[in-house]
């Protein structure tokens, strides 16, 4: 009997001769996951987008818009920086980025976990719906802008307008925050949200204390049409 | 909608390879913006007392050898549609006598290192066209358009000139280009097409004859231009980066020991050298930066 | 009333009634339906039917073909319709889920496609729809790749003719526990969605969303791009250049779930110059047919539907029609109508939650007022009647198929249509405004 490892396919692709279309059908045709190789994606888009299996998916370089986006079960880590939307719309399994993350990283997931370890620029969880984000480094502005569900922990700084039309999204911040976003607030830090916090920080392999982050969350007061609000529309 | 790049060397052992590095920057960003492109170089200083001027025509045939003569140039290159030639007497005048005596002519870029040059077509066609490839120079910004609004023609492509030595490109669309664009022509500004980008151009070059820097006009923009927007900027010894303070338009930074690079995606900065070991950081919303040397 | 009472014709009653009702209320006025205005439309141009310098094909007997291929330009697997009429992106949320049911069976008894909304994909769509459009919109609200891989087409949704430049709304009362948990939201909080996609802004930035979705989708799926009218004849442009299959353009008089009254009168531009300046921008681009475009607001009758695929438009889309197909506003209602104050043929409170019809709304007893078996028949028995309706205007011009019908068969009957759709002035050959491009 073969052992696991052996019955993954493993597989390398190199982009400087094959195509982004190469590499997507092949990672969407295999029966099984597998573990691939990729290397010289010199900011090309797109790589490694809707996988459905659990796939292991190493990027060698820096990758382009949308790396990973909409992934489910798959591991996808890239040894470089990730362009504009990293993991958009993933459902589940996990992203690393080992370099800095673009903008919109993260954007409207709802599942999984997406690690960068160095900073993530404007937009960071943009929409977010249930994805876990920790960023190793700081945040740019709008962060987390209408974040709906799940947890964005940020272990460097936040900027501007953090949170800002906030719904559920749970958001912890270890350094300063530029500003917060309307209806976003700082709230109490409570025994299971260092819970949270702690597994969280522990999956992402980050050596932060949990009680050095402060914790944000929505006011909720723009859930309900008020004109009293009407300068945080 | 468009693609934008710029090189600048600070070790200007590079110099001869400006061309060679940055001609496929440009090239990469066709899917960005395949209507048309254009670039600008800045070479060697001209002579004491004399500069550069880009100019254009349409018809390749067009006879240069009269204007040069008007001009007092030394002779003239011509490069493609394009002519390059040194003349005497900087500044103003000869621009006033140009738009008087040849107003079929286009002044593309006027100054002591300038050269502008940008067509219609593909980046690959216009690298093509201008030899690109074999330039040589301390730095270089770039642009490929995918055009919004105004036509595609070729005095809607981008770098626009901003006076003398200075340039732009863009990424974006502003939102008050209009109203603005007939502010400046009351303070005597003057504009050729309907293109949103010549008037952020007009608007910098209106406020460095107010005698602002580069710094301090960059700075200005943010409140008076709406929209959103990654300017590039050129300038005699450097170039300059601002992107709008809502930051939608991407910009990606590289730096090493000798260069700074700029582009709309990385994908532009790949094949630099060195580019792997590299600091690469995107540009802060609404914050100035700029190299010299 | 005293006859001599002279009513105000800048301060109407009601321009009067909403300054009041404003300054009680202090919220603008949001409500569902399309602009009320009285806009230059289809009604102003008519066909030249066929006598002596053509020949008219028989009624019924002599084929006049109707069918339409959408997406055949990157897709591997292109839409074939058998009717040049779809049915437009309405969300569960803002639709009971029997509306959206009745409205895919409907569509699927004629052989076309209906879309999804603002709110994702629901079982009852997609199980009765055989051809379904996924959205894909700003606020990507129950948006998945599996949802995604089960569609037969995608639609980027920039805007909406009802609110070019505007997102999306959905007010407390319709968000029941399955809108929110299709939309990850807390239950009945008013509900604002993004007026821009989270993760690109312009053309450019829209083909490399474009490449990654067909990536996503194995390059089979067609991808529409959605836009309300206002620049229309660049939008148009770039919607090629970013590499849409498809473009769906919204004119003005499109409708909505809930939107402020101010974005649906006071923005965008009519359908009919929406359609021409889309043409005229394919046909510069030399790609008029080869990315079809399907426009949308205020198409009602077949004589409508002939218009537009006249003008050059390879297919229509419907949206409030449908919904009055299926019952909306019908006068059985009337005394519930008038409970709410309105009346049956003036209501268009959907954002409320409380339709009498069972449309638009989520609440179960009035969602069960709407038979989604009896809606289908309802809606089905319409497009037939559009698509009879189309047949027979196009025989009358001598066409075979409904797409040969031309601009050339239109006269205008005002000079406003005339010079916005670019026809001439019935008896005239004058087009007013031509030669001055757009």
């Amino acid at each position: 009997m073969m052992s696991t490892i052996e019955k993954r396919r493993c597989a390398g692709f190199d982009l400087d001769v094959q195509s982004v279309r190469d590499l997507n059908g092949a990672l969407h045709a295999a029966v099984e996951p597998g573990v691939w190789e990729v290397i010289n994606p010199k900011g090309r888009h797109a790589l490694a987008v809707g996988l459905t299996l659990a796939h292991e998916v190493r990027i060698v370089g820096h990758a382009g818009y949308y790396c990973a986006g909409m992934n489910q079960l798959a591991k996808v880590v890239v040894e470089g920086n990730a362009g504009t939307g990293v993991a958009e719309n993933m459902m589940s399994g996990k992203v690393h980025v080992m370099g800095n993350a673009s903008q919109s990283a993260g954007a409207t997931a709802h599942g999984g976990l997406l690690v960068i370890d160095g900073d993530a620029s404007a937009r960071c969880g943009i929409s977010m719906k249930g994805i876990n984000v920790v960023v190793k480094g700081s945040v740019g502005h709008m962060s987390a802008f209408m974040g709906q569900s799940g947890t964005l922990v940020v272990c460097g700084d936040a900027g501007d307008a953090l949170g800002d039309s906030l719904y559920e999204a749970k958001l912890f911040v270890r350094g300063k925050v530029a500003s917060l976003g309307a209806d976003c607030v700082e709230k109490e830090m409570r025994a299971e949200h260092l819970v949270l916090l702690t597994r969280l920080l522990q999956e992402a392999g980050s050596g932060a204390k949990p009680e050095e982050f402060r914790r944000y969350g929505s006011a909720r007061k723009l859930y309900h049409f008020h004109s009293d609000h009407v300068a945080s529309y | 909608m468009c693609g934008i790049v710029g090189l600048f060397f600070k070790n200007s052992e590079m110099e001869p390879e400006l061309g060679h590095h940055f001609a496929p920057m440009l090239e990469t960003m066709c899917s960005r913006g395949p209507d048309s492109a254009g670039f600008a170089v800045y070479d060697q200083e001209s002579r004491e007392g004399w500069f550069k001027l880009s100019l254009y025509h349409p018809e390749l045939g067009y006879e240069w050898s009269k204007v040069a003569e008007g001009l007092g140039a030394v002779g003239f290159e011509k490069v493609a549609n394009h002519v390059l030639m040194e003349v005497p007497e900087p500044d103003g005048p000869v621009l006033q006598q140009m738009q008087l005596r040849w107003p079929e002519v286009t002044v593309m870029s006027a100054g002591r290192r300038i050269q502008i040059m940008k067509d219609m077509g593909t980046p690959q066609e216009v690298v093509e066209r201008f030899g690109v490839r074999g330039m040589r120079g301390s730095h270089a910004i770039g642009h490929t358009r995918m055009a919004t609004e105004s036509a595609v023609t070729t005095a809607g492509s981008h770098p626009f000139s901003t006076g003398m030595d200075v340039c732009l490109v863009h990424n974006g669309s502003l939102s008050n280009h209009n109203r603005l664009r007939l502010n400046l022509e009351r303070e005597g500004m003057v504009f050729h097409t309907e293109n949103d980008t010549e008037v952020a151009a007009g608007y910098l070059a209106w406020r460095l004859k107010q005698g602002k820097s580069l710094h301090d006009a960059l700075e200005a923009s943010l409140q008076d231009l709406d929209g959103f927007y990654t300017f590039a900027v050129g300038t005699h010894d450097g170039f300059a980066v601002l992107r709008d303070p809502v930051a939608c338009k991407p910009a990606v930074m590289a730096e090493t020991e000798d260069y700074v690079a700029m582009a709309s995606e990385y994908r532009s900065l790949a094949e630099l050298p060195g580019v792997e070991k590299a600091r690469l950081w995107e540009p802060e919303p609404g914050v100035v930066y700029s190299w010299s040397r | 009333m005293n006859p001599s009472l002279r009513e105000s014709q800048l301060f109407s009653r009601g321009v009067i009634h909403e300054i009041q009702r404003a300054a009680e209320e202090g919220i603008y006025d949001i409500r569902g339906w399309g602009t009320k205005k009285a806009l230059p439309h289809f009604d102003d141009l008519v066909f030249l039917g066929a006598s002596m310098s053509r020949y008219p094909l028989e009624g019924y007997r002599e084929k006049c073909a109707t069918d339409v291929v959408l997406g055949d330009r990157f897709a591997k697997k292109p839409l074939h319709l058998k009717i040049p009429i779809t049915i437009a992106g309405m969300s569960f949320g803002s639709l009971s889920a029997n509306a959206k049911e009745a409205l895919g069976r409907g569509a699927s008894e004629v052989g076309t496609s209906t879309t999804t909304g603002d709110g994702g994909m629901t079982v009852e769509e997609r199980g009765h729809s055989d051809l379904l459009v996924y959205q894909y919109l700003p606020s990507r609200y129950g948006m998945n790749p599996d949802d995604l891989r089960k569609a037969d087409a995608i639609e980027i949704v920039l805007g909406q003719g009802a609110k070019p430049g505007g997102g999306g709304m959905l007010l407390g009362q319709k968000i029941s526990d399955r809108v929110a948990m299709m939309r990850d939201l807390p239950k009945g909080i008013d509900q604002r969605s993004a007026c821009r996609h989270p993760d690109w802004t312009g053309p450019d930035d829209l083909a490399i969303k474009i490449e990654e979705l067909r990536e996503i989708t194995d390059w089979e799926k067609p991808i529409y791009v959605k836009i309300g009218a206002s620049r229309t004849y660049y939008d148009v442009k770039l919607a090629v250049k970013s590499g849409a299959d498809v473009i769906v353009l919204d004119g003005m008089q499109g409708g909505t779930g809930a939107t402020q009254d101010v974005f649906i009168e006071h923005v965008g531009i009519p359908t009919l110059p929406a359609l021409r300046q889309a043409v005229q921008a394919l046909q510069e681009m030399g790609m008029h047919r080869k990315v079809q475009l399907i426009i949308s607001g205020g198409i009602r009758s077949g004589a409508d539907v002939a218009k537009a695929l006249a003008m050059g438009a390879d297919a229509v889309s419907i949206g409030t029609a449908a919904l009055i197909a299926l019952g909306c506003n019908h006068p059985k209602w009337q005394s519930d109508y008038e409970k709410l104050g309105s009346a049956a043929g003036f209501y268009d409170d959907y954002q409320a939650g409380n339709d009498p019809a069972g449309i638009t709304t989520q609440d179960p007893a009035l969602t069960a007022r709407l038979d989604p078996l009896d809606g289908a028949r309802r809606l089905a028995n319409y497009l037939r009647v559009l698509t009879m309706e189309t047949q027979t205007l196009a025989r009358a011009c001598g066409k075979s198929h409904v797409h040969n019908l031309e601009p050339e068969d239109l006269a205008a009957l005002t000079i406003e249509a005339a010079a916005m759709a670019g026809v001439p002035l019935a008896g005239t050959d004058w087009i007013p405004g031509k030669g001055k491009g757009m």
